[in-house]
């Protein structure tokens, strides 16, 4: 099991963290269909170093952006990404 | 004598005298015991039946690794087959029992299986049995029986289990002689430690040895080292095992508070299990002992040279009366003084290196007969056991009688848990063994683990691990110095490789796997059919798959692989070590998960108030919510049905409490709405709210609700119980990441809003009861109230086709507001109702619900939603939804309504005629309220076109069809007439 | 091929076994072959299998990284059904079903494939309701599916918890009972010995490192063991398609998860059918060694680690308890994961890719298993005429743009939500 190191929280349990998707799958909302189609279906998949967005869930329901090696597990960076904890709003 | 209890000596307790039988004889032991050296004491040699041949299994070792003695131990609910006699400390009352014969392990009938060993050879199944299935029912009927080991548990587990996280800086696995003085160098540093034992004493090695240490003997030394840990905070956990080495360095710890088969304390837990957050982790496990092939190496009274030292040293037991050792290293040495100094006999000790010089060779050669290049080529005997040993040295073959047989083929040491941990094995040509090599995570490994085999260079590398440890932590090194250790011979036990079998041998004879009888015949089978790859041979041959998990089997038969392919050991490779490293209970994995706590449940504000009025439940989710209301003498369906009526006619009130609720409020929350919704949000006025949807990102509708402008800012957003968590993290995905330029906060009020609708043509008259001071809104308007002093938001919507509303208050005051309802409710003829009313007014209505409608595979358009759809298309799922299958309408499934005479089976399928194929299916079957006759709503392939077409709901499975007509899903007031005053 | 038989077996016995001959051959690589598929397991051996039996199509060539069987074939929980909800599925899996039913006899090699019945647990009315949806539309297309009661749910599985205040109660079941279980490994080898047989070449330690592509078309693979040329490639990967696919540089619908199961230590005959649940995600069944097999819901998150997470299969555990309590005090012997193609609609992929020549078979999520003889017989009528059979068209990859989805669970493109 991972240990994330939450940068409001300190370092958690994967148990507190939902993986939503790889960086480069989050689809914009204003792309094209066809841009949109190709983008949502076509994934590198990485074996390897990958970029990853995670939520802290059971935590403080930040967003944060992982680089994560899909082999060892090991990881080597946790960013967050936009609004931060104070303001999640929940 | 078969062996017997010494008089004096050993680690166990002669004041606690403890009972118990096996097979139902009744025996005595000491505190201290495990049932097998309480089983030796009694002179108990034969302890089982092996898996497949069924031959008679005595004791090889003395700890986990044990592969042959294994009982059925408890009663009742806590009866646990396949329980190693090794591993199980006696306690007064213990009944074990033997396991895999019949009708008796004396008189075992498989037995005969033996016999007709040449016939079941290693995948000997994949060659027979070769016919059709139902042939196959028949044989495996018979297989299966004649497999497994011990008789299943049949009774529910009576005690609880506990789960308990911890963190350290220092976790040492293993509190044998590296253990215990990594444990004492990193405690010096301040360092939080923590070191787990599976035995139930601390010591591992020690605890048969006759070193001294610090001056005094090894349990005096251990009692005082523990003393001293305990002293710096060390938390001790003993009959604790490491099973598990995960991620990020996190190690799973079962720890047996109690011993199986044994009653708790009352409420305590009988286990627990521990998972540890380790800055470092120092790996003292060990290494276990190999047994010798030889033919009929696996006879009872076969035992691996260590395990005979601690049955004397440790249990005060000696395992037999005459003795031959057979030995590839300088340590069993030991076990013949042991065994002498006992007042055993000691028939020889055959040694399979060329002769030494050192100066345990030399005492052992004054005291007993010393063979040197001697092996064993066979142990003669019977059920009882070993009788006589055959071996060769020097070109002659050699015959002793002895009743106990000690072996070593050196050692394996336990790199499990390195290994689960990712790190690299390496390979020592010498001795024939792996040991850690690099690590991937913090760990390390000492002692035997990592390959030494001198007491003092294990205590000394040890004390080094755990001061490197802490020293990564703490800035302080350790303080003091390692143990001083005195042996009477120190030094290293020049062992050499001795995993190949004499020449000349029958292969069919000599054992890998005791548990599962693969022999060096099998071995050489699959290799010579092509089974190569060591996984292939494990498979095959089912070697190292045993409840012992390979640990005294696995190199043997690596070794004979590696042999038959000309190739080195580690060019063959090992199997994989996985977690756990000894099995473990799924009553400890489980914890306190167990019957009614296996899930939550989720009770909603208002569920004592229901619960007062004893409806039928219903689980929604994790959610437990009322399904109706019966009065005596109604079933579900009456009450359902009156209920509904109720709310046609006059009125009724339902608890909508598990909704899913959110408020978004900011400058920007109708533009972050309209990007998660899929209908226009940003044109509703203040106090005005209408019906939505929202998509998922591939297109399909994923849920359903009202949007409400309750402030300038400020809306609310409602949607479907089931998916209110997803919509929760949806909603926080597109404020978050999609749409974080926008100014808007979300609040998710599910759990703090208690919602209660009530509907129905008095719903107004109620409303104005309630809250006189109200201008009543009309049909999706808002307004606020006080109603019995309580704060209520009251939105006027409908679910049930009826004039409605739904008041939202605070939870703690949802009981009094529902009261309230239900007094001025009665007084105007109305009811509470519940979801299967709901239900079937929804149906009549034509309302799409999440879970039946919305199954996640339809679109707007299959919906005949897709007419209020937000036409600039700013929302999530917009683009995704323009893929071509799903803008051209052909082929989908799309919703109709269908009407009956009959009762329309829910979940029927819908074909042309039965049994032609299915067409589509019944998503909802309900009854028209008023009136006669029955409808339903589906999901049918073209559907939309299909609109007065006579079909058949077919239901195979229950035996009931109906025949229906497709019309427009919408059965009760198209024009909402009834939602006007 | 020396034939398996009971005579032979006596006789074998006899002269202590020395002269079974090798299951498969070991040869060298030759330079090209008709038709190249890359995975040993068993999906790429049958599709070796039936190309050969079926189209007469003996230059094939299976290209193995590691030792046959060593991915998902060796990693599962060993269950057959065919009782899916989509009828594409049905049609697939009743298809594969049907030659499970005779995949020993055509080997001549035991499988063990057990038609002990698969029984979907409903906990409640709308689960039971659910369960006769699937069973109504099995039945619809000719498929056996059974509703049974909850008396005779309990008489069949006598060790579950039948109180009616359990967490979730039992109140009936649906049966398929044609369902199962299988011996995973004998699968493979049972397909890789008759692949054999007709020529074609097993090649073990042979990794697949690239692609010779010419003008949109494929050419042959470049492998740790030289240059091989092929005038068809097909890719049976699972759990890699993306990585294999990547090299001829496409992307794929598909994310690889990881699911876990694992073994209790063997007992005698305690459970003799396989159990599912409606509400649970958790599936238990014992093997013919007494082992009871337990697996549940994947780690959620994307790994080729094989390494997964402790918490799920405590998870595993205590559902598993909740549904038969007794099984408390068995003990988990053994526990493994496999890395699974997730795709993005939880249905496999079969068929076409943009490069010529070039075909995939994958994104088998965590039931592929029970597909193996389908998938792989389907495939090779692909890969032999360059065309899909009508049973795998739907499962085409190009359904993912073109928004025709077989979403048997309704859970949408993100494989942690399914």
């Amino acid at each position: 099991m991972l240990r994330i190191a939450c940068p409001y929280c300190g370092r958690r349990a994967q148990a507190e963290f939902v993986f939503e998707r790889a960086l480069d799958a989050i689809l914009p909302l204003d792309e094209t269909p066809v841009a949109a189609v190709e983008h949502l279906f076509a994934r590198d998949n990485p074996k390897g170093w990958s970029w990853e967005l995670w939520r802290h869930t059971a935590g403080c329901g930040a967003w944060l952006k992982l680089h994560r090696h899909t082999v060892t597990h090991q990881i080597a960076a946790v960013e967050t990404l936009g609004a931060s904890a104070q303001d999640a709003g929940e | 004598m078969t062996g017997a209890r010494r008089p004096v000596g050993g680690l166990i307790d002669r004041s606690r005298t403890l009972a118990f039988t096996f097979d139902g004889a009744p025996y005595e032991g000491h505190r201290g015991d495990t049932l097998a050296s309480a089983l030796l004491a009694n002179g108990v040699r034969l302890l089982g039946r092996s898996f497949k041949y069924h031959r008679p299994r005595g004791i090889l070792a003395a700890g986990v690794e044990e592969p042959s003695a294994l009982v059925e131990v408890g009663v009742g609910g806590r009866f646990e087959p396949n329980t190693r006699a090794t591993d199980l400390f006696l306690y007064d009352g213990l009944t074990a029992r033997s396991q895999n014969r019949w009708p008796s392990l004396a008189l075992d009938v498989g037995a005969v299986l033996g016999a007709f060993g040449r016939f079941l050879p290693a995948g000997f199944y994949y060659k027979a049995f070769l016919g059709k299935p139902d042939l196959w029912k028949i044989y495996e009927h018979f297989i299966r029986r004649a497999a497994g080991l011990g008789r299943p548990p049949r009774e529910p587990d009576p005690d609880p289990y506990d789960h308990q996280a911890a963190f350290c800086d220092v976790l040492v696995v293993g509190a044998g002689p590296s253990g215990l003085a990594a444990a004492l160098a990193a405690s010096t540093t301040g360092a939080r430690v923590m070191l787990v034992e599976q035995d139930e004493r601390l010591g591992g090695a020690l605890l048969r040895e006759t070193a001294r240490l610090d001056g005094v003997t090894p349990d005096r030394w251990i009692a005082r080292t523990r003393k001293t840990l305990a002293a710096r905070g060390v938390r001790i956990l003993t009959r604790a095992t490491a099973v598990g080495y995960w991620d990020h360095d996190l190690v799973t710890i079962a720890e047996r508070l109690i011993e199986p088969g044994q009653s708790p304390v009352r409420d305590a837990p009988a286990q627990r299990l521990w998972r540890v957050r380790a800055e470092q982790v120092v790996l003292a496990t060990g290494a276990i002992e190999r047994p010798l092939p030889f033919e009929h190496n696996d006879r009872p009274g076969v035992m691996l040279a260590q395990a005979v030292r601690s049955y004397v040293g440790r249990f005060g037991v000696l395992p037999g009366a005459r003795t031959v050792i057979a030995t590839s290293h300088d340590d069993a040495y030991r076990t013949a003084f042991a065994v002498a100094d006992a007042g055993g006999q000691v028939a020889a000790i055959l040694d399979s290196r060329p002769a030494g010089d050192r100066p345990i060779v030399r005492d052992a050669m004054a005291r007993f007969p010393v063979r040197f290049e001697a092996e064993v080529l066979r142990a003669q005997g019977g059920a009882g056991g070993v009788r006589r040993v055959i071996a060769r040295a020097g070109g002659q073959t050699l015959s002793f009688d002895c009743d106990l047989l000690a072996v070593s083929g050196g050692f394996s040491p336990v790199a499990h848990l390195h290994m689960q941990a990712g790190g690299a094995l390496d390979w020592d040509p010498t001795t024939a063994a792996f040991h850690a090599g690099e690590a991937r995570q913090h760990q390390s490994s000492t002692g035997s683990a990592a390959g030494l085999d001198d007491l003092g260079e294990v205590i000394r590398h040890g004390w080094a691990s755990g001061a490197s440890a802490a020293a990564t932590l703490k800035s302080v090194g350790p303080a003091g110095a390692p143990p001083e250790v005195n042996e009477r011979y120190p030094g290293p036990s020049h062992a050499v490789a001795a995993l190949a079998a004499p020449a000349g041998v029958d292969p069919k004879r000599v054992f890998v796997d005791f548990q599962n009888d693969v022999t060096l015949a099998d071995v050489d089978l699959a290799w010579r059919e092509g089974y190569r790859s060591v996984e292939h041979l494990k498979r095959y041959t089912t070697l190292g798959m045993a409840t012992d998990q390979g640990k005294t089997s696995n190199m043997m038969g690596l070794a004979r692989l590696a042999a038959n392919e000309g190739r080195p050991i580690p060019e063959v490779g090992l199997t994989t070590f996985r977690p756990p490293y000894t099995p473990v209970t799924l009553g400890v994995l489980a914890g306190h998960a167990k019957g009614f706590n296996v899930a939550p449940l989720r009770r909603p504000a208002l569920y004592a108030t229901h619960a007062a009025d004893h409806p039928l439940w219903q689980p929604v989710g994790y959610w437990m919510r009322p399904r109706a209301y019966p009065r005596a003498g109604e079933d579900l369906h009456a009450a359902a049905l009156r209920e509904a009526r109720t709310v046609r006619t006059a009125l009724g009130w339902v608890d909508v409490s598990t909704l899913g609720k959110f408020e978004v409020a900011g400058p920007d929350a109708a533009a972050l709405l309209e990007r998660v919704c899929a209908t226009t949000v940003g044109k509703l006025a203040v106090g005005r709210g209408r019906y939505t949807y929202m998509l998922r990102e591939d297109g399909m509708v994923m849920d359903d609700g009202t949007v409400w402008r309750i402030g300038a800012e400020r809306y609310l957003l409602t949607s479907s119980t089931g998916g209110a968590d997803r919509m929760g993290h949806h909603l926080d995905y597109v404020r978050k990441v999609l749409a974080p330029q926008l100014k808007a906060a979300v609040a998710n009020v599910q759990e703090h809003w208690a919602g209660i609708a009530v509907a129905g043509p008095r719903a107004r008259a109620l409303v104005a009861a309630l809250a006189p001071a109200l201008d009543v809104p009309r049909h999706m308007a808002a307004g606020r109230a006080m109603i019995g002093g309580v704060d209520v938001l009251v939105l006027a919507a409908s679910y049930s086709g009826e004039r409605a509303f739904e008041f939202y208050v605070r939870n703690p005051d949802a009981a009094v507001v529902w009261a309230l309802v239900a007094k001025a409710g009665a007084r105007l003829g109305g009811c509470a109702y519940g979801l299967e009313a709901l239900e079937i007014l929804r149906i009549e209505k034509g309302h799409v619900v999440v879970g039946g409608e919305i199954d996640g595979r339809t679109t707007p358009y299959d919906l005949g939603l897709h007419r209020m759809m937000n036409p600039l298309r700013p929302f999530v799922g917009a683009a995704a939804l323009q893929r071509p299958a799903l803008q051209t309408q052909a082929g989908r499934q799309q919703l109709v309504g269908l009407e009956s005479e009959q009762p329309i089976p829910e979940g029927s399928m819908l074909v042309r005629q039965a049994p032609d194929a299915a067409e589509g299916h019944i998503t909802a079957g309900g009854v028209r309220v008023i009136g006669d006759g029955f409808v339903a709503l589906g999901l049918l392939h073209d559907g939309h076109a299909r609109l007065g077409e006579a079909l058949t709901a077919w239901s195979p499975t229950r035996a009931r069809s109906a025949g229906v007509r497709v019309v427009a899903p919408m059965f009760y007031d198209p024009e909402g007439a009834r939602y006007r005053d | 091929m020396k034939r398996y038989s009971t005579l032979g077996l006596l006789k074998a016995g006899l002269s202590g076994h020395r002269d079974w001959p090798r299951a498969w051959r070991d040869p060298e690589p030759r330079s090209r072959y008709d038709i190249v598929v890359i995975g040993g397991g068993g999906h790429g051996l049958a599709t070796a299998y039936y190309l050969a039996r079926q189209h007469g199509i003996g230059s094939v060539a299976v290209l193995e990284r590691g030792w046959i069987g060593g991915g998902n074939t060796g990693r599962n929980t060993t269950i057959v059904r065919s009782n899916y909800r989509q009828p594409q599925l049905q049609r697939l899996l009743e298809y594969s079903l049907k030659l499970w039913e005779g995949m020993t006899q055509e080997l001549n090699y035991n499988v063990m494939f057990s038609q002990r019945g698969a029984v979907f647990l409903g906990h409640s009315d709308s689960d039971m309701t659910r369960l006769a949806e699937r069973g109504d539309a099995l039945r619809a297309h000719g498929i056996d599916a059974e509703l049974m009661t909850r008396a005779e749910v309990a008489r069949l599985i006598p060790v579950l918890d039948m109180s009616p205040d359990a967490r979730f109660p039992v109140q009936g079941g649906l049966i398929q009972r044609r369902g199962g279980t299988a011996r995973h490994d004998a699968v493979a080898w049972g397909y890789a010995r008759a692949a054999d047989a007709l020529g074609v070449d097993i090649i073990q330690n042979c990794e697949v490192t690239g692609f010779s592509i010419r003008g949109g078309r494929v050419e042959g693979v470049e492998t740790t063991r030289g240059t091989i040329g092929a005038d068809r490639v097909g890719i049976c990967v699972a759990g890699h398609s993306g990585q294999v696919a990547g090299l001829a540089g496409l992307k794929l619908p598909i994310e690889s998860h990881l699911l876990q199961a694992f073994v209790s230590e063997p007992i005698k005959p305690m459970i003799d059918t396989v159990i599912m649940s409606q509400s649970i995600h958790c599936y238990i069944s014992q093997s013919d060694k007494g082992e009871i097999v337990l697996g549940g819901d994947p780690d959620l998150y994307p790994t080729y680690s094989q390494r997964g997470v402790p918490m799920r299969l405590e998870e595993v555990a205590s559902q598993a308890i909740a549904l038969v309590p007794a099984l408390s005090r068995l003990r988990m012997l053994r526990s493994w994961a496999g890395t699974t193609d997730m795709s993005f609609d939880g249905s496999p992929i079969i068929g076409d890719t943009p490069i010529e020549g070039l075909y995939l078979n994958g994104g088998w999520c965590y039931g592929g298993f029970k597909a193996t003889p389908g998938s792989g017989r389907l495939f090779a009528h692909h890969l032999a005429g360059g065309e899909a059979h009508e049973i795998a068209a739907p499962f085409a990859l190009d359904r993912f743009a073109r928004g025709a989805t077989i979403d048997e669970t309704g859970a949408g493109p993100k494989a942690q939500d399914r």
